[in-house]
């Protein structure tokens, strides 16, 4: 089973707490040696989708396998070679950035620790404060900690439910190197994020919205999935151009980009007349190619639409 | 189940929780200073010697001989003569039940010619024990003290009489508490009341404490079997345990001259398993407390029988039958058992085996529970 292709092989995953279901119907294919971005709105169900698939929590529905280990009845298997960052830092505060460590370490069944420990200490820059505290850790440093104690073990999958938050960027930089470096070795990676950036540096996304996996692909791949098409508007006042195209139907979005405005929508023959329509003289239309955020900002819409229509 | 426990993981959460337990300083010292203060403050209650207590006296018959057992009494300092109970015509049950007197000597019609027989003359002196530590005593004094009056009294003709020993039958009735416990009961005891309440509270609050603070999520996330997490929290704790055992029992025989008869090791044995028993029990709370505060009442409704029922507050074949049936299901009602049996009475291992087979019952069916009960997710 193990030598599937698939680090992770899920249909049909669901959980509901009492009588809400939060995350329903997800398929999941993850090729060992990628690295995938989960993406969606707050309180779409990513840390739940994530910590089903490592056994925090029982899937009401579905199943599937973790590494070839079944999500149902292997957690432990699964949590032996998987390391589960938390989104928030759930590591011992009343423990120095040693002995968290060490701990760790301890409970992998790993062997030579002081010297192990010893080396990622001086890679993560934090020797000289290992007998401090974690709770005297700044909000980025713990999550640089916690980053270090997860991959420590060399698990075979790394599930990150936003490893990057409140972290600076260069720290982020240092991040996506050790990711590049880990996948190289064989590692596969499920993390998720809000940043955009971080997500076309993905080899797969997932976007989540409602408990619903709504799309899946790389960027390219959602982006034409969505058929979202955008403009730039420069010129002067585009305050009142901008409250005005927010009230029509066939415009997604518009946002300030720097001195322009960034609009978009998927009906491209009718947003364009109503550009048209609307900009006045010394306003310029400009086509410009479409970002991930546009498609979305697009499907999150397109998932608000359809779950009122649902309802 | 699966049984390939590993002692590195074990150990693991070992040192991690000892660690936690030495920085939180302030659950530290509780735990040695509690055991410190319940000692001083029960021992001086114990170690107080009331005198002058109000004794009723019933003389059936003045002689020379009956009176100067009663004025033997009052110069022992631990009696007082109760007036007027005669004149009233109070009956001895009455006084003492209404707590107008602490004791109650009757001297029967024709004691002295029967004395002066050999016949054995019976002494009724009957006690308000119900508070141990006020009568036991003054109890304890009382044959002294008719002795010391009779052979005052056997002088002259009749010294012939002074030969004979135990001329009187002393015959002494405590009421309410038919136990008589003392202060060699009581200190033992608090050996277990000690253990029960940190024990079972401090594992109780270090697993809700897990949920509370957010580190659950990570310790489920480590491949540590419900076991291996079990015994390497419960470990750290049982060292608070001895510790307080050594500190419990070098006070009760070094200020409290309680005697030790029976042997360290079985005393050891007992204590031992009590503790593993208290912890597993706090264990399995904090299985089902979801805050250290519910974690904390839990441990107190478990506390209050404990200390009721187990016979450490009251006698325990004093207590109703359903009352008795509750206390065998308690550790503490056997431990008490066991301390008591090896301090004082020199129990040897085979005596207090029934009592060691009960607590590890005890633990044996905490352990499977706390491991049934056991969260392995989030839900
Ligand atoms: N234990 C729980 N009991 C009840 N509802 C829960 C529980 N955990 C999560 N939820 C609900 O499930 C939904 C999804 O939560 P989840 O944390 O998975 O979202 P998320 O995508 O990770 O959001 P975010 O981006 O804010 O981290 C939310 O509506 C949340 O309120
Ligand atoms: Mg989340």
């Amino acid at each position: 089973m193990s030598d599937s292709v698939f680090a992770i092989d899920v249909t049909g995953l669901g959980k509901d707490f009492g009588d809400k279901t939060v995350v329903d119907g997800v398929d999941l294919r993850l090729p060992k040696g990628q690295v995938w971005g989960f993406l969606g709105p707050n309180g779409s169900g990513k840390t739940t989708t994530i910590r089903m698939l490592c056994g925090l929590l029982q899937p009401t529905r579905g199943q599937g396998r973790c590494l070839g280990f079944d999500v149902l009845s292997q957690s432990r298997e699964i949590k032996l070679r998987t390391g589960y960052m938390t989104q928030k830092f759930s590591f011992w505060d009343d423990l120095t950035i040693r002995e968290n460590l060490q701990f760790v370490a301890r409970l992998h069944g790993l062997k030579s620790i002081p010297s192990l420990v010893d080396t990622i200490l001086e890679k993560l820059g934090l020797a000289h404060r290992q007998h401090q505290l974690a709770a005297s850790l700044s909000g980025g440093w713990k999550q640089r900690l916690a980053l270090a104690a997860v991959t420590m073990a060399k698990p075979q999958l790394l599930l990150l439910d936003e490893p990057t938050a409140g972290v600076d960027p260069q720290a982020r930089r240092d991040f996506w190197d050790e990711i590049q470096q880990l996948t190289s070795d064989g590692m596969t990676v499920l993390l998720s994020t809000h940043y955009m950036d971080e997500a076309e540096r993905c080899d797969q996304i997932v976007y989540l919205a409602n408990g619903h996996l709504l799309a899946r692909g790389s960027v390219e791949d959602i982006i034409r999935h969505t058929g979202i098409y955008t403009y730039h508007i420069q010129g002067r006042d585009l305050r009142m151009l901008a409250q005005q195209l927010r009230l029509q139907p066939e415009v997604a979005n518009v946002s300030y980009f720097g001195s322009a405005l960034h609009v978009s929508g998927t009906d491209q023959p009718a947003l364009l007349q109503r550009l048209q329509g609307l900009c006045a003289q010394g306003q310029r239309i400009i086509d410009a190619p479409p970002e991930l955020e546009d498609a979305f900002i697009a499907l999150m819409q397109q998932a608000g639409k359809d779950q009122r229509e649902y309802n | 189940m699966a049984w390939d426990l590993s002692t590195a993981r074990i150990s693991g959460i070992f040192q991690k929780e000892f660690i936690q337990m030495r920085r939180d300083k302030l659950t530290f010292a509780m735990m040695l200073v509690i055991p410190v203060m319940q000692l001083i403050l029960f021992g001086f209650a114990i170690n107080t010697d009331p005198k002058s207590l109000p004794t009723a006296v019933y003389l059936q018959e003045h002689t020379p001989i009956t009176r100067s057992i009663v004025s033997g009494m009052l110069q022992s300092g631990y009696f007082e003569i109760h007036q007027g109970a005669e004149q009233a015509n109070l009956s001895s049950e009455q006084l003492l039940r209404q707590g107008k007197v602490a004791f109650a000597l009757t001297i029967p019609a024709g004691f002295t010619r029967r004395l002066l027989h050999g016949d054995k003359p019976q002494l009724l002196l009957e006690a308000d024990a119900s508070d141990p530590a006020a009568s036991s005593h003054a109890v304890a004094q009382f044959s002294v003290i008719v002795e010391r009056a009779l052979r005052h009294e056997f002088r002259g003709a009749l010294s012939y009489l002074q030969a004979k020993p135990d001329a009187v039958d002393v015959h002494v009735l405590r009421n309410y508490n038919p136990e008589g416990i003392t202060q060699y009961n009581i200190v033992p005891g608090l050996l277990g009341v000690i253990l029960t309440m940190t024990s079972v509270m401090i594992t109780a609050i270090a697993m809700t404490r897990e949920l509370e603070r957010g580190t659950m999520e990570n310790l489920l996330a480590l491949p540590a079997r419900p076991v291996e997490v079990m015994v390497g929290k419960i470990l750290p704790y049982s060292l608070i345990g001895i510790v307080q055992t050594c500190v419990v029992l070098g006070a009760a025989m070094g200020i409290f001259q309680v005697p030790f008869t029976g042997a360290l090791v079985t005393l050891a044995a007992g204590v031992a398993l009590f503790i593993l028993a208290n912890l597993a029990l706090g264990f399995t709370f904090s299985t089902i407390a979801k805050t250290q505060m519910e974690a904390m009442q839990l441990t107190f409704f478990f506390f209050l029988p404990s200390i009721l029922l187990s016979g450490f507050m009251f006698p325990f074949r004093g207590m109703p039958e359903w009352a008795q049936w509750l206390g065998e299901v308690l550790p503490l009602t056997h431990f008490l058992r066991i301390v008591r049996g090896v301090m004082l009475k020199g129990s040897q291992l085979a005596d207090v085996y029934p009592e060691l087979a009960a607590i590890v019952a005890f633990m044996a069916i905490m352990g499977v529970v706390a491991m049934l009960r056991y969260r392995r997710t989030l839900d």
